[in-house]
């Protein structure tokens, strides 16, 4: 276990390095000068000068560089151009909001697809299995930016049971958490169906009939547990997923998180603040990868680096 | 026999997009970005078969002229990522080393990002348009391609008709060209069919967002950011793009589907 974790962490961290060398360069793919794009072209000399040397643009690039390694290590990601606060305090105070949402996604994905995966296994070839295929199908072709607002026009118009937008309870948090979860689900979906069918007719399951478990037991205990693997891995991936398609549901259902915050930056071009969201997004994706691998190296300890 | 005829609705439904998106000039009744305030948010009828906008525009002209920008999304991106991913793909496998390895870290950071993350920040940065869009999902698209590609080149790189065409004196360009790449055309044709099911998806996602293609010109995402604002009052505005985009990635999800059985059927 000592040598994959080392292994990994190895990996992860010229991934990290290449991660936060990406976001420095955004603000250099600009075209045009940044600071006249983001200040407007009436915008006076001396108000342009004092962001250029705000932003360490006068300076050559490496050094730019190093002071951005040098700010990250101290916590500091610049200052928003709009909101004129720290951009790691504005990125911090929306953290919140996108985890419960991008949690609460991932609570409604692993219950929808592990109850319907799992029940269109053990009624293979029938109308459950149908439509437990039928809505993965649909879940995955269905646009999250198509869903929210189907949901509000049915659940907040038509029926008024739950409100249009906004961050409070847990009424608030439904909708958004079915409109991000709901392609999650679909894919989950059909994993687990396809893992359980893959292993239902394997020896080891055989042999546990044999002695006498319930059903119930030789499905959820023995054949689930082998298709554990792949999901945890597709959970993994699927964090990320998440994490950026709250981009699009936090701007459907005005909710303030760090999606929000981002759309409102590309729209204000308030490029540092872009830069911070990005790269708190983006590490928080590599973080919970990471994770995510060495939970997969203890539920199976034959996995390791091809050596 | 049920994968085949999902697999034949899928193709079915391609091909009326692609004749959709052909023929929109002479299908569409209306000139799509034709304004007519009078006319505005007009429920389907005769006259507007999917109804009008907030401009008065037709919303069925709109539809089919946008299943052109989605196709030309989706098939550009698929095209300018497969050949980057066989190409840096290819030389990774083939050349393994310091280029396998270079290649291989740039693919890591780059999936460091969550795919439409990079998008979004590509665009927010180089500004809106349809040229961006295209470069920003190709800056992640090609990554799958080559981890296929390398994989695969890896695997060929033992068989015995590749020891005799380098036996010949065969350059390496014309070994991968003329003797592996020609047995990749099924794993790539079937990344390609998801592929553009993304692209469609994250076009549509960013024109939703406001950083795709520009008004006047329709596109289904941009047309369902703009029927948001009167969910209540005119529901066909984003009825009818929604459905567009999810009957086409329905129909290249089926297709790639049974691409896929296809293939792993062969391989049994």
């Amino acid at each position: 276990m000592k040598r994959y974790l080392s292994q990994r962490l190895l990996l992860f961290f010229p991934s990290l390095l290449g991660v936060l060398t990406l976001v420095f360069f955004f603000i250099h793919l600009v075209p045009g000068d940044p600071v006249e794009v983001m200040l407007g072209e009436s915008a006076s000399a001396s108000h342009k000068e004092a962001l250029r040397r705000e932003l360490g643009l006068n300076e050559p690039v490496w050094m730019q560089y190093l002071g951005f390694l040098k700010g990250l290590a101290v916590g500091d990601l610049g200052r928003s151009l709009y909101h004129q606060g720290k951009v790691m305090d504005l990125v911090l105070a929306r953290f919140p909001a996108t985890l419960e949402l991008t949690l609460a996604a991932m609570a409604v994905a692993i219950l929808c697809a592990f109850s319907l995966g799992i029940l269109a296994a053990w009624k293979h070839r029938t109308w459950v299995d149908r439509c437990a295929l039928f809505f993965s199908l649909l879940g995955l072709a269905m646009p999250n930016f198509w869903l929210g607002p189907l949901l509000i026009i049915a659940f907040s118009i038509e029926f008024g049971f739950l409100p249009v937008s906004g961050r409070g309870g847990l009424s608030h948090l439904i909708l958004p958490a079915l409109t991000l979860g709901t392609a999650m689900a679909a894919l989950l979906t059909r994993m687990i169906r396809s893992s359980l069918l893959d292993v239902i007719h394997e020896d080891y399951i055989q042999s546990a009939r044999a002695k006498g478990l319930s059903e119930l037991a030789v499905w959820l205990k023995h054949a689930l547990r082998n298709s554990l693997l792949p999901v945890t891995t597709i959970l993994g991936l699927q964090f990320g997923s998440l994490l950026a398609g709250a981009v699009i549901t936090e701007t459907i259902f005005t909710w303030p998180g760090i999606g929000r915050l981002t759309i409102q930056a590309i729209q204000t071009r308030d490029y540092p603040l872009v830069q911070g969201c990005v790269l708190v997004i983006a590490v928080c994706y590599l973080v919970v990868n990471l994770f995510i691998d060495i939970l997969c190296r203890v539920i199976d300890p034959r996995i390791s680096y091809g050596r | 026999m049920e994968g085949k005829s999902l697999f034949a609705t899928g193709l079915i439904i391609l091909l009326l997009l692609a004749g959709a998106a052909a023929f929109a000039p002479l299908l569409a009744p209306h000139n799509p970005t034709e304004q007519n305030l009078e006319k505005d948010l007009f429920p389907p009828s005769r006259a507007h078969l999917f109804g009008t906008d907030k401009l008065g525009r037709d919303i069925l002209g709109r539809v089919l002229y946008g299943a052109r920008i989605s196709l030309l999304v989706g098939l550009s991106t698929v095209a300018i990522s497969c050949f980057l991913g066989v190409v840096l793909g290819s030389l990774s496998g083939y050349f393994g080393g310091w280029t396998d390895h270079l290649i291989m870290r740039l693919i890591d950071v780059l999936l460091a990002f969550p795919g439409i993350l990079l998008a979004i920040a590509f665009t927010a940065v180089l500004g809106p348009s349809l040229r961006h869009v295209v470069l920003a999902l190709c800056l992640i698209g090609w990554t799958g391609y080559a981890r296929l590609v390398r994989g695969e080149i890896l695997a060929l790189r033992e068989r015995e008709f590749v020891h005799a065409a380098e036996a010949l004196g065969g350059t390496p360009a014309r070994i991968v060209c003329r003797h592996m790449v020609p047995n990749l055309l099924q794993p790539l044709l079937i990344q390609a069919t998801f592929g553009m099911a993304g692209a469609i998806l994250a076009e549509g996602s960013l024109s939703f967002l406001g950083l795709g293609v520009q008004p006047p010109t329709p596109s289904w995402g941009a047309m369902l950011s703009e029927g948001r604002q009167f969910l209540l009052v005119a529901p066909h505005l984003t009825a009818f793009p929604g459905l567009a985009i999810m009957l086409t990635i329905l129909g290249l999800n089926l297709v790639g589907d049974g691409l896929r059985d296809r293939l792993e059927k062969r391989g049994k």
